[in-house]
């Protein structure tokens, strides 16, 4: 029972930071129909970001609250300037071309920005200072939960519920759900349609930096290429959940999340090698769009002609 | 129709032409002038810290070479290439690098996968090829002008075992896994292979990929199975995190690893969850001979960064080549591959290296126990047949060539 | 002349032409001429990547459906053949030279190797294509993906063929085979274009849902177009396979499909010399690059990525857009008056093209 549990905080913990990143996809195809590929990469970004203002500003002496606070904040700032440069010079001026144009433009912006940072920083991976004292609490039992684990329930679920009252709570949130609904309507309103998309991007890209942040705490291993794999199951979670729906890509996150540590961990018992952990992702992705494109909690829209 | 075939034949033809070369004619062939050694790895992808990390050594070994008058009267430049991490480009500058440039030995690769594909072209051009870290045993088998300085895996991972069942005493062990590297596959094929004669039993086999962030899932089914050791042969980039989770777990047993592991950020990763666990490695960054000192001072001097144990391997395979090269007086690809075969008692950083008849290095093993970011003697364990005697090297501490990489 | 002897001659003369080069290509060269191994190598991956290029851009280009998983359907046949070939063609040789001779047993084998390398990655698209198919381009893309990788991970997994290591495969691709399959590649996707079918493929590419409503089975045309570009593909790898003469799945990698997509994209999705021309600049590139000083070769791969968001950025319709190679392009640049669709996609975009709201000024 107690490896079960165990099992259920470690899936809740990496479903979490999927919810982080899954709600920036999430916008931005909810406003854009546009899956933005490069979103995994800004994680990583958000990651190093860290690093570098931890290394530079002097925490990586030793753990420090007030340090972690710092780092986190301002690698959501440096990754919301870098989410907004991308829509501005990237995605902007072809947001009229054909769907594959998009596509195509952001793979390309995926793979710059990986490979530029390889190129710069090496591939080798690094070691994020460690801002939390770690240490594990005993719950019962073998199961334990981690302080950095709690950290990152904590301030995912701050920053979820911090994004929901941005969307319903305040104008800039309604003009949010206003251009997601219909672009053209809006910016008949007078609703600057730029302004929003770009707070929409800057938004998404600051959580997925806080995922970025908080992982590193719990696993410090960061590299250019950490954002791939992680960025394309954080996608699965909020196709699962319903893209374009909020509350679908935490529900998707979470699910994904476990779905991935339950198969880690007993998949053995029913002949499943763990190296299937990612295909795992696929299979659901697969899945959900062949019996529920919509996602579980989407709705299906209807294509007019 | 008419026109696309047309404009293709235009397109080819211009091609072939461009491409063409007189055949048949005799090959010119450098003896004097500056050798050039052609080196090939991974500079620009995945596993690029890698492909640094020995061409550093390369460098390094073949700058010395240069300043201390060169190999025959003639200096050594360094040619290297790129080959992505991906075999098809290594067989690719491979080929460039005997065709085009003309180099007269190879150094690389790292990645088993990626040597195999290239080694076939240097057989086939008679250029000898020396890999650094390829563990591989088919490696060498692809033909007699390919060697290596390292351990191949169903050394090392005997060693570990030999290590758990004989000094710890451990009856069940549990293994976690790099499951795309061949590395590690091939050390945890022969671990369990040795530790099941010794009569252990291997309780749980888990596997993980680079790229995971969370290997708690794994980690918590090895816990249930409660093994005593937990044997670990993966790359440092993801063991130091390993060792940190298992350490959050709870679990107590010690990590067992290979020389993968050898790298600073290791420690950096880990930290203290790694103290008390032990190592397969050829040599320590902490041994006190004169020797590997020099080493690590001149590295760190040159790099500012410790070496690991890529680079070591990479500074060792270009002595060894440099060695057979002043031994064969020429650098003719007959005489060089004789002269490189016949190497024996060579004093590298990497322990003493002698090369087998199947061109493997013959080396033996340390045991490092990891404590307070330091690596401590434990014992040496050597291949078969060879014992403390026929050793040259300076003798107790820290010596044992590793067959690092994969 | 009639036709078909038309056809035949041209054949012959095609098949002269490519012994020719075959015989120039090898080791002893012709007439004493020659290319060196070097450069022998990048024209026979050229040659491949031309086979992979316009197999896909049958399905991306002409029909619009985008798919990133075209590195799978190549190892799939890859693997598939080199099983054989490994494992039972030696027997098989020696029975059936008995027969018709060494050399015909020799060529008759790998043909059948190609074959059966096609029909599985045919197979295999047959699979992916028929639940996917019916996606819209985004999603379309991510799930070929993952199908791609899927088939990755499945491979590393078997260890008959080589699992993590590697697989030696025996050596049988020379020019000959590779230039007959680009030809029989470019003729296919020509004849397919210029029918009946392709008529169709394109009109699904400018709007499927009218295609649809004007009564032509969408799904059909898709999944035949996506088989058969697949099996193109699955026979890319057999040859691919047996000229590296080594096989693992580090060379499958998305990163390949990506190269197979820019390949399609710098000459133009709707082209077919377009897709060649794109597949020889594609594979000439990172060898020139090489040539950079020491340090700036590493930055090729973020050369290529921005090269490509350039092209996006500039000129998205790729270097020959929908025409083929003649002289005709290089009159007028590629500009349509409003709104550049290039090849197009169904998917109403969210910003409704109304000129009088244009604020993005361009276009």
């Amino acid at each position: 029972m107690d490896t079960f549990v165990q099992q259920l905080i470690n899936g809740l913990t990496i479903g979490a930071i999927y919810a982080l990143i899954a709600l920036g996809y999430t916008m931005v195809y909810g406003i854009l129909r546009l899956i933005n590929f490069a979103h995994g990469d800004i994680y990583m970004v958000g990651a190093f970001a860290g690093f570098f203002l931890a290394t530079q500003l002097g925490f990586a002496a030793g753990p420090s609250l007030v340090g972690l606070v710092i780092v986190l904040i301002g690698a959501m700032v440096i990754a919301a300037l870098v989410g907004m440069a991308i829509e501005r010079f990237a995605y902007r001026p072809i947001r009229k071309y054909a769907r594959m144009t998009t596509l195509i433009t952001a793979i390309g912006v995926s793979l710059l920005i990986e490979n530029s940072f390889v190129a710069k920083l090496g591939a080798a991976p690094r070691a994020f200072p460690q801002l939390l004292q770690e240490q594990s609490y005993t719950l019962f039992g073998n199961a334990a939960i981690s302080k950095s684990q709690i950290l990152i329930f904590a301030v995912s679920i701050f920053l979820m519920l911090l994004l929901q009252w941005i969307i319903f709570k305040t104008k800039v949130g309604t003009a949010m759900r206003a251009v997601s609904f219909n672009l053209n309507s809006a910016k008949l309103m007078g609703i600057n349609t730029d302004m929003i998309i770009s707070v929409t991007f800057a938004l998404g890209s600051a959580l997925a930096a806080a995922g970025g942040v908080l992982t590193a705490q719990y696993n410090p291993q960061i590299d250019p290429l950490m954002g791939i794999i992680t960025g394309l199951k954080a996608f699965v979670a909020a196709v699962l959940g319903g893209i374009g729906n909020i509350p679908g890509a935490v529900l998707g996150g979470l699910l994904i999340g476990l779905a991935e540590t339950f198969v880690v961990g007993y998949g053995q018992n029913v002949g499943v090698p763990t190296t299937f952990r990612d295909a795992v992702a696929f299979a659901i992705l697969i899945l959900v769009l062949l019996f529920r494109p919509s996602g579980l909690l989407g709705s299906t829209v209807q294509e007019k002609v | 129709m008419k026109r696309i075939a047309i404009s293709l034949l235009l397109v080819t033809s211009l091609l072939l032409a461009i491409a063409c070369e007189r055949k048949g004619g005799p090959g010119t062939s450098n003896s004097t002038g500056t050798i050039v050694v052609g080196y090939y790895g991974d500079l620009s992808g995945r596993t690029s810290n890698f492909g640094q990390s020995t061409k550093e050594g390369v460098l390094m070994a073949a700058d010395e070479i240069n300043k201390a008058g060169g190999l025959n009267g003639r200096q050594v430049q360094i040619l290297s290439e790129d080959d992505e991490g991906r075999p098809e480009k290594a067989a690719t500058v491979v080929t460039k690098l005997i065709d085009q440039d003309k180099v007269v030995a190879l150094l690389g690769e790292v990645a088993s996968g990626n040597t195999l594909a290239a080694a076939p072209k240097a057989q086939g051009a008679k250029v000898p090829m020396i890999s650094p870290s390829s563990t591989n045993p088919a490696v060498t088998q692809v033909g007699d002008y390919i060697f290596r300085v390292c351990f191949i895996d169903p050394f090392q991972g005997e060693v570990m075992a030999k290590f758990a069942a004989n000094t710890l005493k451990a009856k069940k062990a549990a293994i976690m896994l790099d499951f795309n590297s061949p590395y590690s596959r091939g050390l945890t094929e022969f671990f369990e292979a040795a530790f099941t004669k010794l009569g252990g039993q291997i309780v749980n086999k888990q596997s993980y990929t680079q790229g995971d962030r969370d290997y708690k899932g794994q980690l918590t089914a090895i816990r249930s199975a409660s093994p005593d050791v937990i044997y670990v042969p993966g790359y440092y980039g993801e063991v130091g995190v390993i060792a940190k989770q298992a350490q959050q777990l709870g679990i107590k047993a010690p990590l067992l690893g290979g020389d993968g592991w050898d790298a600073t950020q290791l420690w950096e990763l880990g930290g203290d969850a790694l103290n008390g666990d032990f190592i397969s490695n050829h040599y320590s960054v902490d041994d006190p001979s004169p020797a590997i000192q020099k080493f690590v001072a001149d590295y760190q001097g040159r790099y500012s960064k410790r070496p690991d144990a890529l680079a070591a391997l990479g500074y060792d395979a270009m002595k060894v080549l440099a060695e057979g090269i002043k031994k064969a007086g020429s650098t003719d690809g007959q005489k060089l591959r004789d002269a490189i075969a016949q190497t024996k008692d060579f004093s590298g950083v990497t322990g003493t290296i002698s090369l087998d008849a199947q061109r493997n290095a013959v080396k033996p093993a340390v045991v490092l126990k990891l404590q307070d970011k330091k690596y401590i003697y434990q014992e040496t364990i050597y291949p078969e047949g060879m014992g403390p005697q026929t050793k040259a090297a300076p003798a107790a501490t820290t010596e044992a060539p590793s067959k690092a990489g994969n | 002349m009639p036709i078909l002897v038309k056809r035949l001659l041209a054949a012959f003369v095609i098949i002269l032409l490519l012994i020719a080069i075959n015989q120039y290509m090898s080791d002893e060269g012709l007439f004493g001429f020659g290319v060196p191994p070097y450069y022998g190598r990048v024209i026979m991956l050229a040659g491949i990547n031309v086979i992979l290029a316009v197999s896909l851009n049958l399905i991306t280009g002409f029909t619009g459906q985008f798919s990133i998983g075209h590195a799978g359907f190549m190892a799939v046949g890859a693997y598939t053949s080199a099983y054989l070939t490994v494992y039972h063609a030696q027997t098989w040789e020696h029975t059936l030279a008995g027969v018709i001779g060494v050399t015909a047993a020799h060529a008759l084998i790998f043909l059948f190797a190609i074959l059966v390398g096609g029909i599985t990655a045919a197979l295999a698209g047959l699979l992916v294509g028929i639940p996917s198919l019916r996606l819209r381009g985004d999603f379309l893309a991510i799930v070929t993906l993952g199908f791609a990788e899927i088939i990755r991970i499945v491979i590393l997994n078997i260890d008959k063929v080589g699992g993590a290591t590697g697989f030696t495969v025996p050596g049988y691709t020379n020019f000959l085979w590779v230039g007959l399959f680009a030809v029989l590649t470019i003729v296919i996707v020509y004849n397919i274009v210029h029918s009946d079918m392709g008529r169709a493929l394109v009109s699904i590419r400018e709007d499927e849902l009218a295609a649809e409503a004007m009564g032509i089975n969408t799904t059909r045309y898709k999944v035949l177009s996506f088989v058969i570009s697949s099996a193109l593909a699955g026979m890319a790898g057999v040859l691919f396979g047996h000229y590296t003469q080594f096989l693992s799945t580090n060379d499958f990698q998305f990163i390949r499909s990506f190269e197979i997509i820019i390949m399609i994209v710098l000459g133009g999705m709707g082209s077919l010399t377009g897709a060649v021309l794109g597949a020889i600049v594609i594979t000439i590139m990172p060898e020139l690059l090489r040539r950079l000083p020491g340090d700036l070769s590493q930055y090729r791969l973020v050369v290529y990525s921005a090269l490509l968001i350039l092209i996006m950025l500039t000129r998205p319709q790729g270097l020959l857009g929908t025409r083929e190679f003649g002289l005709s392009w290089l009159k007028r640049p590629q500009r349509r008056p409003e709104g550049d669709k290039p090849v197009g996609e169904k998917g109403v975009p969210i910003a409704e093209h109304t000129s009088s709201t244009s604020s993005e000024g361009r276009k």
